[in-house]
């Protein structure tokens, strides 16, 4: 069988060490890290995504194939960044300040990695200028932030307003989820999206950076 | 005989409790708050600071276990006694802090305004299965800051009940307490009668946040009630077994009750929790999935066998509806609830995964409350035996109708639930409109809503109050609250 496709089936079982040891032998083989990103590791995990989303397979499952992936990435990142490939995208989470709720958060960030992405996270209790800093110190292609309560998802606004007077809204997209807000909330703040959980994250993330 | 359910067989239990207290013995808990680990370092416990880490010690704990009251009593606005925390007493409370409200006349949620917290507060002093309210949702057109504190406010103004409630942050504990001194006059008399009850969370695994631990420690230096609500989330942040995750929410329990009790000896609190599996399809936390209720039934047991009043998030439902699920979810909770003996049940009103309260379906839920209450008096003989002169009355008169045995124990015996629950043959169900359930209990509620009567709070205090949270308010760049009706 092709090995990308061993890639991307030992992926899908959850197997890291077979990943990771065909990782390596692709990478012996000359086989272009890109494509071994692409048609390997990251195909693997849409179809993981996919089998996920129709509960043909369960979350433990999901993040069985994520630590497969990374330990394939763990293998091709040196090199992604010695030909300059980029990842397939950058994200800042965090929780809002205030809020000490991160499960949802934490489980955001594992998808989101698992599907490729580079995931800066910030933890919870994340103020304003610490999210604005860390998007532009980052160069994010987006910030996500979580809120589980009334009373702190208000603080999203502020993190937005303070994206715009340092001229990088627009420019990084922003996510929002948690319990409390919705797409309409969403768009009343100026968010980019919003996700009710980490695999529609990915989805409208990878959409965002498509044409990157 | 009283009908009871167990789950906890005799050896489980204890070896349950002995290895939530060796986790604490040997890994201990983390604490963000310097003066508590100092003080738990003060009673022997091993700290380090740099990574906020308490070990426990087993004298601690045992030490927390003789001080804390095994039973305790609410009292209302007005003083009287309302709820009896003892023994096997099983008392409703509605579920509690809903980020949204499912509005009748649209069947959409939205967030929730003062005029729907005030028809829930009134509501609340027509339902009668429901010994206590809550603070069950945050009106959303008052200043963030002030949510927490402002539903205390309104529950205060509008029904006499005593209140669950809890604060958010570290800073509303001091308004959330003055709000009560108004009411009951000093600390002394607070001390005496509580009138509402905490709910603070550790977050598991094993960790007290600066703002709940310090929640638990001022509580404590008042006296105030708390409820330990520990989530352990089975197969997440806790091991997927119901036995593993008991483990974890008895170490957790018992770390908070070490910081209140070391902090004031003899502060009521309450052996509570909303643990529940981890729906791994959906990445949800199903308050009505059949372990998530027989986690908080064992737990219950736990708490039982350490000789502490208990409490549970349980008779609630994770449908978006009023419909089916809603009704067997919160009645399949709220009658294990009740057969395992749980003190406190914050249950009713609740949808959605603890986030959505309906007033329609509190309603409904005083319902299964006043059903499940009835259960749990049992079967009992009532001058029933010798039976035979009844049989030839009855067979003498055809009926037994207005048998002098029947007007004695009607009431007694069958209970009888509002028109909200159909009972209708169908002719008269159709002719009576064919209503829907939801139609039926929003029915009911408007009917409870016009025969409102306000509490008997002095004139003094309703100022006290209303001085108190505006001053609250204003602190916070609101200089006007909104309108309320009266
Ligand atoms: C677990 C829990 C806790 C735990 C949190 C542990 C932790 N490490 O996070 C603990 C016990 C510590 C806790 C504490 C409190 N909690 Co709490 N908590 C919950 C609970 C039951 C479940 C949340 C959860 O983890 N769900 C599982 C995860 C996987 O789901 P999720 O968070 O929704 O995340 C998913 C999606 O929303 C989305 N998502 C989330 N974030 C993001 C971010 C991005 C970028 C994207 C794209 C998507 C996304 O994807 C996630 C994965 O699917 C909720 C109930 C609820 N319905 O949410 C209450 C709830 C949120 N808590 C509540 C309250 C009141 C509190 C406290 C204030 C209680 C108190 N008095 O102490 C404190 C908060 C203190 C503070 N300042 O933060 C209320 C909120 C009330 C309100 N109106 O605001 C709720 C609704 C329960 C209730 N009715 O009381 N809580």
């Amino acid at each position: 069988m092709d090995i990308l496709k061993q890639i991307s089936e030992s992926l899908q079982k959850g197997d890291h060490e077979k990943v990771a040891m065909l990782t390596s032998q692709a990478i012996e083989e000359k086989i272009p890290v890109k494509k071994i990103l692409d048609e390997g590791l990251i195909a693997g995990m849409n179809v993981v995504g996919e089998e996920f989303k129709h509960h043909r397979i369960f979350l433990p499952s999901v993040l069985l194939a994520a630590r497969a992936m990374y330990a394939g990435m763990d293998l091709i990142k040196p090199l992604m960044i010695r030909d300059n490939i980029p990842t397939i995208g950058k994200v800042v989470i965090g929780t809002i300040k205030g809020d000490l709720h991160d499960i949802g958060k934490n489980l955001v960030g594992i998808m989101l990695k698992g599907a490729g992405f580079e995931v800066i996270d910030l933890g919870n209790d994340v103020t304003p200028d610490r999210f604005v800093q860390a998007a532009k110190d980052e160069k994010a292609d987006a910030v996500g932030m979580s809120a589980l309560l009334t009373t702190t998802m208000t603080g999203m606004k502020d993190v937005i307003e303070l994206m715009k007077s340092e001229g990088i809204y627009g420019k990084i997209k922003v996510i929002i989820g948690g319990a409390p807000v919705n797409r309409e909330f969403a768009e009343q703040i100026g968010a980019d999206s919003y996700a009710y959980d980490g695999m529609k994250a990915v989805e409208i993330l990878k959409e965002y950076v498509k044409d990157k | 005989m009283r009908p009871t359910v167990e789950f906890l067989e005799e050896g489980l239990l204890e070896r349950i409790v002995s290895e939530a207290i060796d986790i604490l013995c040997k890994i201990g808990v983390e604490i963000h708050n310097k003066p508590v680990l100092e003080m738990l370092a003060d009673h022997g416990a091993d700290v380090r600071m740099d990574n906020y880490r308490a070990t426990l010690t087993e004298k601690i704990i045992n030490k927390a276990l003789v001080s804390a009251p095994s039973s305790f009593k609410l009292y209302d606005s007005m003083g009287n006694e309302a709820v009896d925390l003892s023994e096997d007493n099983v008392n409703f409370t509605p579920g509690s802090a809903a980020i949204n409200i499912l509005d009748y006349e649209t069947g959409k949620i939205r967030k929730p305004t003062t005029s729907d917290y005030i028809r829930y507060a009134k509501l609340m002093t027509r339902m009668d299965h429901i010994a206590s309210q809550s603070t069950a949702f945050i009106p959303a057109d008052v200043e963030a800051k002030i949510s927490d504190s402002y539903r205390l406010f309104l529950s205060l103004l509008y029904c006499e009940k005593p209140v669950v409630t809890g604060a958010f942050t570290i800073d509303a504990f001091e308004i959330m307490k003055d709000l009560q001194l108004a009411v009951r006059g000093s600390g002394e008399e607070l001390a005496k009668k509580p009138l509402t009850i905490f709910s603070c969370c550790p977050t598991s695994p094993l960790k007290w946040s600066d703002v709940t631990s310090q929640n638990v420690v001022d509580c404590a230096k008042y006296m105030i009630p708390v409820e330990y609500i520990a989530m352990p989330l089975a197969g997440f942040m806790s091991p997927v077994t119901l036995v593993g995750t008991l483990v974890q929410h008895t170490a957790e329990t018992l770390s908070g009750l070490a910081i209140s009790q070391l902090t004031n000896p003899g502060t009521p609190v309450l052996y509570g929790g909303s643990p529940a599996i981890f729906d791994v399809r959906y990445e949800t936390t199903p308050m009505g999935a059949i372990e998530t209720q027989m986690i908080d039934c064992a737990y219950n047991e736990i708490g039982k066998y350490l000789d502490l009043p208990t409490q549970a998030y349980i008779g609630l439902s994770d449908a978006k509806l009023l419909d089916a699920q809603a009704g067997l979810e919160t009645s399949i909770g709220a009658i294990l609830a009740a057969l395992s003996g749980i003190n406190n049940i914050s249950g009713p009103g609740m949808l959605d995964f603890e986030s959505c309260i309906s007033l329609e379906k509190l309603v409904l839920d005083n319902q299964i409350c006043g059903m499940t209450q009835r259960l749990i008096r049992g079967i009992v003989p009532k001058e029933d035996f010798p039976m035979i002169d009844r049989m030839e009355e009855l067979l003498h008169e055809q009926h037994l109708l207005i048998s002098d045995h029947t007007m004695k124990y009607l009431n007694e015996e069958h209970f009888m639930p509002s028109q909200t629950i159909d009972r209708a043959n169908r002719s008269r169900y159709e002719e009576e409109g064919g209503l829907t359930l939801n139609q039926r209990a929003h029915q009911e509620a408007e009917e409870h809503l016009a025969g409102y009567k306000k509490p008997g709070l002095a004139d003094d205090t309703v100022k006290d109050l209303v001085r108190l949270m505006e001053e609250e308010a204003k602190k916070y760049g609101m200089d006007k609250l909104p309108e309320r009706e009266e």
